[in-house]
């Protein structure tokens, strides 16, 4: 018997916006139902509208059923002993999902407190056993803390905690590790895993990640245009998709574990729910598309084996075994000329001697004052030779947005060296330095902000030649950049606000070439995309640069697409390089117990190998740059360490480790005294045992 | 584009419509009205001192026989322009202090930031009201010019913290990186993209200074006879309330629906302005 | 943390002294005390007005350098000189601090209190018709300068009185001081009345909308959701976890407000006649009394830097995400 059943669910906010048009699942007990889509597919206004936590302007229709019993039009006198107590929520972003001025006990205790007859101590005390349950070290003292004295991590660990106080029969998770870096979003998962044995719960869990949802779903569904488009067991899903939606999803995603070659982006961007197509609403994008698929919207109609496919032509792709590949146009991309010749023979673009940089580290809003310093970046050494991507990664706090702006202020460091194409930053003067900037741009992460949103894109683009004196035929060179990055010559008109963002994000690349850079850093260029668009894109970059000999320093957290994208990767841990070298040495064989974990955590989009992958799974949270662990930063978390001897632990304690060449390799280096390379991505439980 | 987009949303704005429908009644009843009255503001009328209102004499007389119509009207226009000069001023050098504090930062800003505190410990009203009437023979621009002085230092410091949340935004340190002289950056792509708070503001600082004005002159530290603003008239108006009421009730009756107009545009603006809203 | 305060008070005690100083140098220069003197009937020999201002230190033949010299000594001693007419400055201020707090501190609060409640209700009812009244009340209220409400109130009561034959509620003074014991408690009460309307009525409205876009802003807030999530009521989310949090802004300006109320009433002290640091601001200057002057400037700066500062703490002592740990 079903926990929850949703039937028909519409959702329509004012202005004739229908953001859900026509959901139904069901959820059984201890099961884990996967919803994917991207956004604006209308997945978190479902799982609001199933808690009735809408706003009073959304209009909800249909049927949602918990134990059989409907849930919409309820009583708020009857939904608040619902709430929190059968069904349960957990939100994204755990920083604004608590309140800010009661501690984490607090809140969690309240939660026990409506649903529960219980005393104020009691309820204390239950939290604590909470917080204690879900993984938080010293759960008596850090109930006492407020919301903003926790990580990320910790704090969805609390949120969690707060979810399953009362035993809830269903756990709803909207999107639950997206603000996580990998290694914290493993501990978290873990954690949910742990959650559901402990209550038996369903869980519903809504996620664009669909490497998240290969390794935790039982049936997945896919959303698209707020309808869902493909349902299924999850290994039909991810082997078998029939939806041209979902193939396309599936193939545009890059793999850790990935061959090489173009990734299948999908064309054009998801319809605005506000003026929808005719018709099946993915036909604009579909490789597949014939005419009928104009005359009438598609209905979710079973197909055999509890699936259901919304497509005219899901038995013709059914038969013919096709997959997002044969579907999709695959994008040819020129080769690249500059990487014939050996990486010793080419010139050094970008070249970075024991960089530092350090911050005061201040507290308190009311009595400002320094209390110690935050080793921000200290003293890394890397070079990029000319047509090579170098991709520095790490996860939040490792210092790597800091290298970046040290390298972009072209000023003179407070130690080591930044020499940008032969030019040492510290000698040059001001007008070498503007001189530099042209040869030097940059990509930033977010498509919005990195555009002023009151100029109009033709001025924007045309702003950094302006600044450099170019005079004649600014609006050509402009509309010459536009269709450079897949963008037509007439929007140079239109505002940032009118385009999507991937398309913004090619304007932010159109700019930063304006001034025919040499060298392009970019700052996360696509972490903010939804993975169809984020196809595109990377491949628009892997273009430019083979087309235009550019070279990269590319700054990520996200290692599928460092991947694909980059040539060589260094990896970053509290302002230090734990390991670099080749991208298929460190992917293949990484040497560096961090590098080791930090690719083992990346969830696979492939079931299988998902679920029967070993995970080395690190303890606690990455240490305060401010205050980082003596000898080798890494030796706190490091599982390598824990498994030493006291006398070969004496090394890591005492002595920093610095980036030493592995022998075997001609380009692969790490910063370990016991460094060892071992086998992660595709690694299994089963190998292991053998 | 934006602009009329915030237009749209801002006549949709009952409030706003209203204020804006007041505000234009009033500025017009001050420029054009005193065409339609039959006496000057300067005219005396021997014959009839502190008459009611009535049909030679729309809205009375005053106790040295002037046309309570006329000197009213007079008195609104003095203040429409007082209030409309202020905030232009102060919330200009509000905007170029805050931008170039925040974006500067360091000594700039020690600096600048010090200023403010300052002015923000003198007391406004004694300074003003001890020089203002000593500048009798400079003209009435003195009292806006000290006015403005002293009503923009709160603004400024508003402008310097969302500069400095600004001066981090990826399309500034985009111009950083190409090279665009820092004062450029300013006034390209800090202050416009501060508008929408100083549109508000400026808003709000006409119906401060407009107050500001009269409570100044009502205790005869602003603007000096023979000249009349709303603010003198409430002066002597006051004193006289219980047995002349009709020496208050015009010119406090203009001014509160003068300022309320004015507050009520914006307040709306601040809704048309603030995408978050929803109106 | 020591060493911060030490720093903070520096800076306040140079910024007061400059204030002060400036105050002085103008009121010194511009105003000229002996009109005061010169025009008596029967005339003042001009050697005894000079006597006479010498020793209050306000002759303006002495220059204005050295003046300002004996009056900064006297500062630094805690000596603010002597008003125009051979009064003790100090006395006088600590008279009229006095009244000022009888007068403003019940206003003060009722007008936070009120105004923080009704900014709630507002924005809990967002739309209905308890918001749009209290919206449009408030709005009319902070179009009537206070100068304007307080002359409206006077005229009113006076009226009232007037029909009724007998005075129901004063409009006039502090206190009646004929009467005595419990009487002249009530009567003071009774003097209360209007200013404390006059004063409360203002601040009521300013309140009601900075707490009304403060809630409106957590509203829709995902920690507010969370609330409901939880199986809390809505009523019970808001008002336990979103005004909670949007208290604090409120507070921040109530602080300010105060810290600064004693020299921010001067046109409710004037037009109901209650002679407290308001009014001496305008007295002084009419009277051309330059210490005096000098004083309530000193006296304005001290609370405004001490408001600041009581704002800064109440927002510590309320927002842990500023607190020192």
């Amino acid at each position: 018997m079903s926990i929850l059943q949703v039937k028909d669910l519409t959702v329509t906010f004012p202005g004739g916006i229908e953001a859900v048009r026509g959901v139904s699942y069901e959820v059984e007990r201890g099961e884990v139902l996967g919803i994917v889509g991207e956004s604006g597919s209308g997945k978190s206004v479902t799982s609001l509208a199933v808690m009735g936590l809408l706003p009073k302007n959304a209009v909800v229709d249909g049927s949602v059923q918990l134990h059989g019993q409907e849930l919409l039009g309820m009583k708020e006198d009857d939904l608040v002993k619902v709430r929190g107590k059968s069904i349960s929520m957990i939100f994204q972003d755990p920083l604004s999902a608590f309140t800010p001025v009661f501690t984490i006990g607090d809140q969690i205790a309240e939660a026990v407190r409506v649903h529960q007859k219980v005393g104020k101590d009691k309820a204390a005390k239950r939290a604590v056993e909470l917080l204690d349950l879900v993984g938080i070290p010293n759960p008596n003292l850090r109930a006492k803390a407020f919301p903003h004295e926790f990580s990320g991590g910790m704090r969805q660990r609390a949120m969690i905690a707060m979810a399953i106080a009362n035993d809830p029969d269903l756990l709803i998770c909207d999107e639950p590790t997206t603000a996580l870096d990998v290694t914290i979003q493993a501990q978290v998962l873990e954690v949910l895993k742990t959650a559901q044995q402990e209550t038996g719960a369903g869980i519903v869990m809504i996620t664009h990640d669909l490497g998240v949802i290969a390794g935790m779903a039982d049936r997945v569904l896919v959303m698209y245009a707020g309808r869902p488009v493909e349902q299924g067991p999850v290994e039909d899903i991810y082997y078998r998709p029939r939806m041209p939606y979902t193939m396309g999803l599936l193939a545009s995603i890059p793999r850790v574990d990935g061959e090489e070659g173009p990734l299948v982006p999908i064309d054009g961007n998801p319809p605005s729910p506000a003026a929808l197509p005719p018709g099946c609403p993915f036909a604009p994008r579909c490789p597949m598309k014939v005419d009928m698929c104009d005359d009438e919207e598609p209905p979710l109609t079973p197909f055999g084996g509890g699936r259901h496919v919304a497509c005219i032509r899901a038995h013709e792709i059914e038969h013919k075994n096709l997959t997002g590949t044969d579907v999709f146009p695959v994008p040819v991309i020129p080769p690249n000329e500059v990487v014939r010749v050996p990486r010793a023979e080419r010139p050094t673009v970008l070249e970075l001697d024991e960089l530092i940089r350090h911050y005061p580290l201040m507290k308190g809003a009311v009595f400002k004052r320094r209390v110690g310093t935050v080793y921000a970046v200290d003293g890394i050494s890397l070079d990029i030779a000319e047509g090579e991507t170098l991709a520095l990664v790490g996860e939040s706090g490792c210092g790597k947005t800091t290298t970046l702006q040290q390298i972009m202020q072209l000023q003179p460091p407070q130690g080591g060296r930044v020499v940008v194409l032969g030019r040492n930053s510290a000698e040059l003067d001001k007008a070498a330095r503007k001189a530099l900037r042209g040869d030097l741009q940059i990509v930033f992460q977010d498509p919005m902000a990195a555009l002023d949103p009151r100029m109009p894109i033709g001025d924007i683009i045309a702003e950094p030649l302006r600044a450099h004196g170019v005079k004649d035929d600014v609006r050509g060179k402009v509309a010459e950049l536009l269709r450079l990055v897949g963008l037509a010559p007439e929007h140079a008109e239109r505002y940032p606000q009118q385009f999507s963002g991937g398309q913004r994000q090619r304007i932010g690349i159109a700019r930063a070439l304006a001034l025919e850079p040499k060298l392009l850093v970019l700052d996360e260029p696509v972490s903010a995309l939804d993975v169809s668009i984020q196809a595109g894109v990377i491949n628009l970059l892997e273009e430019l640069k083979n087309r235009l000999g550019l070279s990269y320093l590319f700054v990520a957290h996200d290692l599928a697409v460092v991947r694909h994208l980059a040539d060589r990767v260094a990896v970053m841990y509290l302002g230090r390089i734990a390991e670099i070298g080749a991208v298929e040495n460190v992917y293949d064989r990484p040497a560096h117990p961090y590098t080791q974990a930090l690719l083992s955590a990346i969830p696979l989009p492939d079931p299988e190998m998902e679920r029967t992958r070993k995970r080395i799974l690190l303890e606690g949270d990455l240490p305060s740059p401010a205050d980082p662990p003596s000898g080798c930063r890494f030796r706190t978390r490091c599982p390598k360490f824990a498994r030493l001897s006291e006398a070969e632990r004496r090394r890591c304690v005492d002595e920093e480790p610095s980036v030493a060449r592995l022998t075997r390799a001609v380009d692969h280096g790490a910063a370990c005294h016991y460094a060892e390379e071992i086998e992660v991505i595709t690694a299994s439980e089963n190998q292991e045992e053998e | 584009m934006r602009s009329k987009v915030v237009f749209r949303r801002l006549l949709r704005n009952n409030q706003a419509r209203y204020g804006f429908v007041a505000l234009v009644l009033l500025v017009g009843l001050a420029y054009v009205g005193p065409f339609f009255g039959a006496y000057d503001w300067t005219d005396k009328d021997f014959l009839s001192f502190l008459s009611p209102p009535g049909g030679d004499h729309w809205w009375g007389t005053t106790s040295i026989g002037q046309d309570m119509y006329a000197v009213t009207l007079r008195g609104m226009q003095k203040s429409i322009i007082i209030g409309l000069l202020v905030a232009l001023i102060s919330t200009g050098l509000a905007a170029v202090v805050g931008a170039f504090a925040g974006y500067f930062g360091g000594w700039v800003d020690r600096v600048l930031m010090w200023g403010v505190d300052l002015l923000l410990v003198l007391p406004s009203f004694l300074v003003i009201a001890i020089i203002s009437p000593r500048l009798r023979e400079g003209t009435w621009l003195w009292f806006v010019a000290l006015l403005a002085a002293f009503s923009w230092m709160i603004t400024s410091r508003v402008v310097r913290s969302m500069t400095l949340s600004l001066r981090e935004r990826e399309y500034v340190l985009a111009a950083v990186y190409m090279g665009i002289p820092r004062w450029k950056i300013i006034f390209r792509h800090i202050v416009p993209n501060l508008s929408s708070l100083l549109i508000i503001d400026a808003t709000l600082n006409v119906s401060g200074a407009i107050i500001g004005e009269a409570a100044l002159s009502f205790f005869g530290f602003g603007i000096q006879p023979p000249d009349v603003s709303l603010g003198t008239l409430i002066a002597t108006g006051s004193g006289n309330a219980t047995g002349y009421p009709w020496l208050f009730a015009f010119p406090a009756g203009l001014l509160v629906a003068l300022v309320l107009s004015v507050n009520l545009i914006g307040d709306g603006l601040r809704d048309a302005l603030d995408p978050g809203s929803n109106t | 943390m020591g060493k911060y305060l030490l720093r903070r008070l520096a800076i306040n005690v140079i910024l007061v002294a400059i204030a002060a100083s400036l105050a002085y140098m103008l009121a010194a220069t511009t105003m000229n005390p002996r009109a005061a003197y010169e025009g008596r009937q029967p005339p003042v020999p001009e050697a005894v007005i000079d006597a006479t201002l010498d020793a209050y230190n306000l002759n303006d033949k002495t220059p204005v350098l050295v003046r300002y010299a004996t009056w900064a000594k006297g500062v630094v001693t805690g000596d603010f000189g002597k008003t125009w007419n051979g009064g003790s400055v100090n006395g006088e201020m600590g008279r009229r601090i006095m009244v000022s707090l009888r007068l403003l501190l019940i206003g003060t609060l009722l007008g936070f209190a009120l105004g923080v409640v009704l900014g709630a209700v507002s924005a809990v009812k967002q739309y209905k018709f308890s918001d749009r009244l209290i919206g449009v009340s408030s709005f009319v209220i902070m179009a009537i300068p206070v100068f304007v409400l307080a002359t409206l109130l006077a005229i009113a009561t006076y009226n009232l009185n007037r029909g009724l034959g007998f005075t129901l509620i004063e409009y006039t003074g502090e206190y009646n001081p004929r009467l005595s014991g419990w009487d002249q408690f009530v009567n003071r009460l009774n003097h209360l009345i209007l200013p404390t309307i006059s004063l409360s009525l203002g601040s009521i409205a300013f309140y009601s909308r900075i707490q009304r876009n403060m809630m409106l802003d957590v509203l829709g807030q995902d920690f507010v959701r969370t609330a409901m999530a939880k199986g809390l009521r809505r009523r019970t989310a808001l008002t336990k976890h979103a005004l909670r949090t949007a208290l604090i802004p409120s507070a921040t300006y109530f602080a300010f407000a105060f810290g600064t109320m004693f020299t921010g009433a001067t046109f409710t002290e004037k037009i109901f006649a209650w002679h407290g640091m308001g009014a001496w601001l305008v007295d002084s200057i009419n009277q051309n009394d330059v210490n005096s002057v000098a004083a309530v400037t000193f006296f304005a700066a001290v609370c405004i830097l001490f408001a600041s500062f009581l704002s800064d703490l109440l927002v510590a002592a309320l927002d842990p995400r500023v607190r020192v740990s």
